[in-house]
């Protein structure tokens, strides 16, 4: 009987032993979609648990606001995932997991230059994220609108002015609501702000708002005098993303400033309810035609029990094979300088969507170095935030533009006094 | 029963007169109220007391290691105003501005909140057909999810909501009802009344009922007129319970957040962003996270409340003590 209860312990223990040391190589994903990116995830990752045993990566999908408020709060607390999707790229980069000694530089470096910047900060130059979804911010075009009014669409190279005045023309011809419509959001006005001029940096490099009040002034304007669809803006408060999106599909919008990961959702939902397509982004005055680059990334964090497990989940994420199938599958622009040149067959898309991604991807030439400095900038999520509370204060009238603009300049020096 | 508890009890006894022996009979009543110290220190006085430690500190680190002291900074930052009534010449201007919003916004919900809820309970109490389904229906709002309620609402007020179609329907034509300052506040205080009124009707329907009935007999046989009944005999033998429901709803409007964010963000610009909301948004929304001023402007907040909740307190006493 004895024997019996010592055999029966020394399974159990052995049993619990096994159990404790597949646990301890348990992986947590925090991810988020805009489409289907967790899915493909966990898809390719299941590849890499039957090739890598007794690892078992749990994706954890959560929405996009936990990214944003919640996972800063958890990595301060250590209490973080082991990895995550961001895109406040530089912004954690204290919490990163230095990639370089698991993983080989010269690949990383060469396959995907720039971007590795972008999660790089002062003295902390390692490789630190997969840049998983490149997009790049740009207009959507309702090609029927423009069509039943019989209004030519402005050709490469037009400004602002004119795609207002076509957009105005479209809708004076037809019974559709709005003539533009932009996201609320920091990120998006910010190629639209370098081509009005928008430095973004003094000349010491630290964040500033000079040369943004001209966009600003015709920002307000459009939405003063119905250019703009002002429910975007002017309807919520503090510094809320919305975007005009079911607008744009329901097709009340003629023209709609967002960006390059909205085209699935477009592809889905618009259908063949009418045509449309991607165009460049629009110049200003300052003789720039910017677009914003920006997209989300995959990080490892220093607090992981199992730094070289999570080295290798990105690595094998960033293979040129994986990497391909994963931007085909959920028809997002390659950051993968390999697989952006040999070019991308996204899957499932239709003729428009393919045309679109073809589009956003020509324009990337055109972003201002100014648009790609600020993208990588650690403080550009205080200074999105910041643009968007004040131009709205500015939109319904509570300051007028050149006081929102002093007001968002001193909001940028004590957000920065307060992060050194 | 008795059977099954004597042993149990024969059994905790042994500690506890040892620890009586140990510590006194008097003492011996700390031993009873340390579970609920306990769990009172821990998630109410611990989390002032980080609030106020916080408050003094600056960066927007989380752990408290890393936060830099600044002493009273945050609070002269929030009090830095050459003329308080104008939030434009104060440094932290949203502050101000929710300020005054909240105050505003507290004094027409809490007046229609008290009028709209007195008026529904007097009529309650009175004999009207289908009595009950009615307080039902007073009563049902406050069931709901203050999401949901602000859900419906802006399902109902959006551009192409329910009251537009209507609109458009009659011929009047609909109207941005949500972008526009005064209409999107106006709007936040009717629906903070709709949703919160049916509790505040229950508590002064309790109060009309426990009025002695023999007083309204005596004012019949008088041949007092209904509006002098009311004035002299209804509202002087409710005031206590009119007192309760003010306190309470002023307490609950200076906290007013989670339906007016979910339903208008705080917009448009900054019309509907109450304190509660500005000090979400500093410590956790925005970026950098400043935990520091939020801190400060909660502590504010709770000095505010805690005179109204003293203020309850000396009307209760004065109440009970005639």
């Amino acid at each position: 009987m004895n024997k019996k209860l010592m055999r029966t312990t020394a399974i159990l223990a052995g049993l619990s032993m096994t159990a404790s040391a597949v646990a301890a190589q348990e992986i947590r994903f925090q991810c988020y979609s805009d489409g289907n990116e967790c899915e493909v995830y966990e898809d390719l990752l299941s590849r890499f648990e039957a090739q890598n045993e007794g690892v078992d990566v749990i994706v954890d999908v959560v929405p996009y606001q936990a990214i944003l408020e919640n996972l800063p709060v958890q990595l301060a607390a250590s209490t973080g995932p082991d990895l995550a999707k961001v895109t406040d790229l530089g912004g954690l980069n204290e919490y990163y997991l230095d990639l370089t000694p698991h993983v080989d530089a010269s690949y990383w470096e060469e396959s995907f230059g720039e971007t590795l910047n972008w999660y790089r900060v002062g003295d902390r130059q390692g490789i630190y994220g997969l840049h998983s979804q490149l997009t790049i911010t740009g207009p959507f075009v309702n090609a029927t609108l423009f069509e039943q009014a019989g209004v030519e669409m402005p050709g490469e190279g037009a400004t602002w002015d004119d795609w207002a005045a076509a957009s105005r023309a479209v809708i004076e011809a037809t019974d559709a609501d709005f003539p533009m419509a932009m996201d609320r959001s920091g990120h998006r006005v910010a190629g639209p702000a370098i081509s009005y001029g928008a430095k973004y940096f003094d000349a010491d490099g630290v964040g500033s708002f000079d040369g943004f009040e001209t966009f600003a002034e015709a920002f307000v304007g459009w939405n003063e005098d119905g250019t703009m669809a002002r429910d975007v803006w002017a309807s919520q408060g503090g510094s809320t993303y919305a975007d005009a999106a079911q607008e744009f599909i329901n097709g009340e919008v003629a023209f709609y400033y967002s960006g390059s990961w909205q085209v699935g959702r477009m592809d889905e939902q618009v259908g063949d309810f009418f045509d449309w397509q991607v165009v460049g982004s629009p110049c200003g005055p300052a003789g720039a035609c910017s677009g914003m680059p920006g997209g989300a990334g995959i990080v490892g964090f220093e607090g992981t029990e199992h730094p070289e497990i999570v080295a290798s989940i990105i690595d094998f994420l960033a293979a040129e094979e994986n990497y391909a199938e994963a931007a085909a599958r959920t028809r997002n622009l390659p950051a993968h300088l390999g697989v952006a040149a040999a070019g991308v067959e996204f899957e499932n898309a239709s003729p428009a969507a393919q045309a679109a991604l073809n589009g956003f991807a020509g324009a990337l030439p055109d972003v201002s170095p100014v648009a790609f400095a600020y993208q990588g900038y650690s403080g550009n999520r205080a200074m999105f935030g910041i643009t968007v509370e004040r131009l709205s204060q500015a939109i319904v009238g509570e300051l007028s533009v050149s006081d929102a603009m002093d007001r968002a300049a001193s909001d940028l020096e004590s957000a920065l006094a307060e992060t050194q | 029963m008795l059977h099954v508890i004597s042993p149990i009890m024969r059994v905790i006894e042994i500690p506890m007169l040892a620890l009586q022996r140990v510590l006194g009979i008097n003492k011996l009543a700390w031993v009873f109220l340390f579970p609920n110290l306990l769990l009172f220190g821990l998630f109410a006085f611990l989390p002032v007391i980080l609030n106020v430690v916080y408050a003094t500190t600056g960066g927007d680190n989380v752990l408290l290691a890393d936060r830099p002291y600044v002493g009273p900074r945050n609070f002269g930052t929030l009090m830095d105003c050459s003329n308080y009534l104008d939030p434009n010449s104060c440094r932290e201007d949203k502050f101000w501005r929710a300020v005054w919003n909240t105050s505003w916004f507290v004094t027409l919900q809490v007046g229609m909140m008290v009028c709209f809820s007195l008026l529904t309970a007097v009529i309650l109490n009175g004999e009207i057909r289908a009595r009950g389904f009615f307080r039902s229906v007073f009563f049902f709002p406050v069931l709901l999810s203050p999401v949901v309620v602000a859900l419906i609402w802006k399902w109902i007020l959006q551009r192409e909501g329910v009251l537009n179609a209507f609109l458009d329907w009659t011929g009047i034509g609909g109207f941005n009802w949500l972008v526009d300052a005064q209409w999107a506040f106006g709007w936040s205080v009717f629906i903070s009344v709709w949703a919160h009124m049916g509790f505040y009707t229950l508590i002064l329907l309790a109060g009309l009922q426990a009025i002695p009935r023999d007083v309204y007999d005596a004012a019949t046989m008088d041949r007092a007129s209904p509006w002098r009944t009311f004035r002299r005999i209804t509202l002087p033998l409710l005031a206590p319970t009119m007192l309760v429901v003010l306190v309470l709803a002023l307490i609950k409007g200076v906290q007013t957040f989670d339906e007016i964010y979910a339903f208008t963000g705080g917009g448009p610009g900054t019309a509907t962003t109450f304190i509660i909301q500005y000090i979400y948004e500093e410590g956790f929304a925005g970026a950098p996270r400043l935990f520091g001023l939020a801190a400060a402007a909660s502590l504010l907040v709770a000095l505010v409340l805690i005179l109204l909740t003293l203020v309850q307190l000396w009307a209760n006493r004065k109440n009970a003590n005639g």
